[in-house]
């Protein structure tokens, strides 16, 4: 089936390469992957800045600014996630990959696609906050360290998308 | 002896430098393996292309056996490394809110990054998404804070919840992953479809 030849990496071989990767990132800082914490520190960062009456006044934003000293932006996970811009943007140039456009199945209109994306994406980001971390954070992460949470969020996930995997096919397949 | 940053052998700065360099990995292995395309990381949920499932699991395995092997020839102290603490109801409800968002939006979040590193418009709409769920998260803190704050179990190992040894658990998750890997060049035979 597959007319032209696939030039991605060999999944097994991008799967260790990441452990590694994952495994440094233990080594040098004692602490996994992440990428939703990034978005929490901009968020909290730009409440701040817009509205710091109401960051002042409002429960949550008093006590992560206890609990996160200094300048929201000036964290670990923020320097990672603009590295994996930085390492995406670089691996798409090398595969002649970069280009501005929206990915959907034929089946669907781009603006049935990027509807869903908005909305996916709205569920990601409360799903991360209440799961205390993502994919990366919470279930790659937590299962390399062998944590529970890690094991519970990785079933949690990715049974929730299979089970609904059916209604939303036409998006997709 | 590791973890660096813990034990002060690099200082602060350049922790948040090497991880940086960290991100440009992340990113980097994301991308070349495909995690850029939401209709590859959907495959998963189909059978037609399980990607995910092998970076996924050959990186958890990696990473676990890594981390069990350094700590074997003191190079790591496991002690120290941070792992997330688990409450149960809140972990649970993330999940599954996440996974509804994934088969809906097609990206998580580090993977949305990857794709719009590379122009692709619906995982910038994703991660404008992922703002606004964050946002909602902290400004509704109050409607959420009785569930986040639920069944907490302190930040407990799968292993000694099982009563299984670190590396007896460990061998059995690479069998798991084996088993996995399995099925999952199974299903693309059976639903086979182009590169996207």
């Amino acid at each position: 089936m597959n007319s032209k030849k696939s030039n991605y990496l060999n999944p097994y071989l991008g799967g260790v390469l990441l452990g590694l990767v994952l495994l440094s990132a233990y080594y040098i800082s004692g602490r996994g992957l992440g990428a939703s914490g990034a978005i929490k520190s901009a968020i909290v960062t730009t409440v701040e800045t817009v509205a710091p009456a109401h960051a002042e006044n409002t429960e949550f934003y008093r006590d992560y600014k206890t609990t996160h000293p200094g300048n929201p932006l000036k964290s670990w996970l923020v320097f990672e996630m603009l590295g994996v811009l930085a390492g995406g943007f670089l691996s798409g140039a090398i595969a002649g990959r970069l280009k501005f456009k929206v990915e959907h199945s034929p089946r669907i209109t781009s603006k049935r696609r990027l509807a869903f994306a908005l909305m996916g994406g709205i569920l990601f980001g409360v799903g991360s906050q209440l799961g205390r971390g993502c994919t990366s954070g919470s279930a790659l992460s937590g299962m390399a360290n062998l944590s529970l949470g890690g094991f519970i969020s990785m079933a949690a996930i990715f049974g929730t998308a299979f089970a609904l995997a059916w209604f939303f096919r036409k998006n997709w397949i | 002896m590791g973890p660096l940053i813990v034990n002060e052998i690099i200082s602060q700065n350049t922790n948040y430098l090497l991880a940086f360099v960290i991100g440009i990995g992340f990113g980097f292995v994301l991308e070349a393996s495909g995690f850029s395309s939401s209709r590859k990381l959907a495959g998963m949920f189909y059978g037609y292309d399980t990607v995910v499932l092998k970076v996924f699991f050959t990186a958890a395995i990696t990473a676990s056996l890594g981390l069990l092997f350094f700590s074997l020839f003191g190079w790591i102290d496991l002690s120290l490394i941070y792992i997330n603490p688990t409450y149960l109801w809140s972990a649970i409800t993330g999940g599954v809110i996440m996974g509804a968002g994934f088969i809906m939006g097609g990206f998580c979040p580090g993977t949305s990054f990857c794709g719009a590193a590379i122009g692709k418009i619906d995982a910038m709409i994703f991660i404008a998404g992922l703002f606004i769920g964050v946002l909602i998260f902290t400004e509704g803190y109050p409607l959420f804070e009785k569930m986040y704050m639920a069944e907490f179990l302190g930040a407990p190992k799968v292993s000694d919840s099982l009563g299984l040894k670190d590396g007896v658990f460990a061998f059995l998750l690479v069998l798991a992953a084996l088993g996995m890997f399995w099925a999952g060049e199974w299903a693309e035979k059976k639903f086979p479809r182009e590169e996207y």
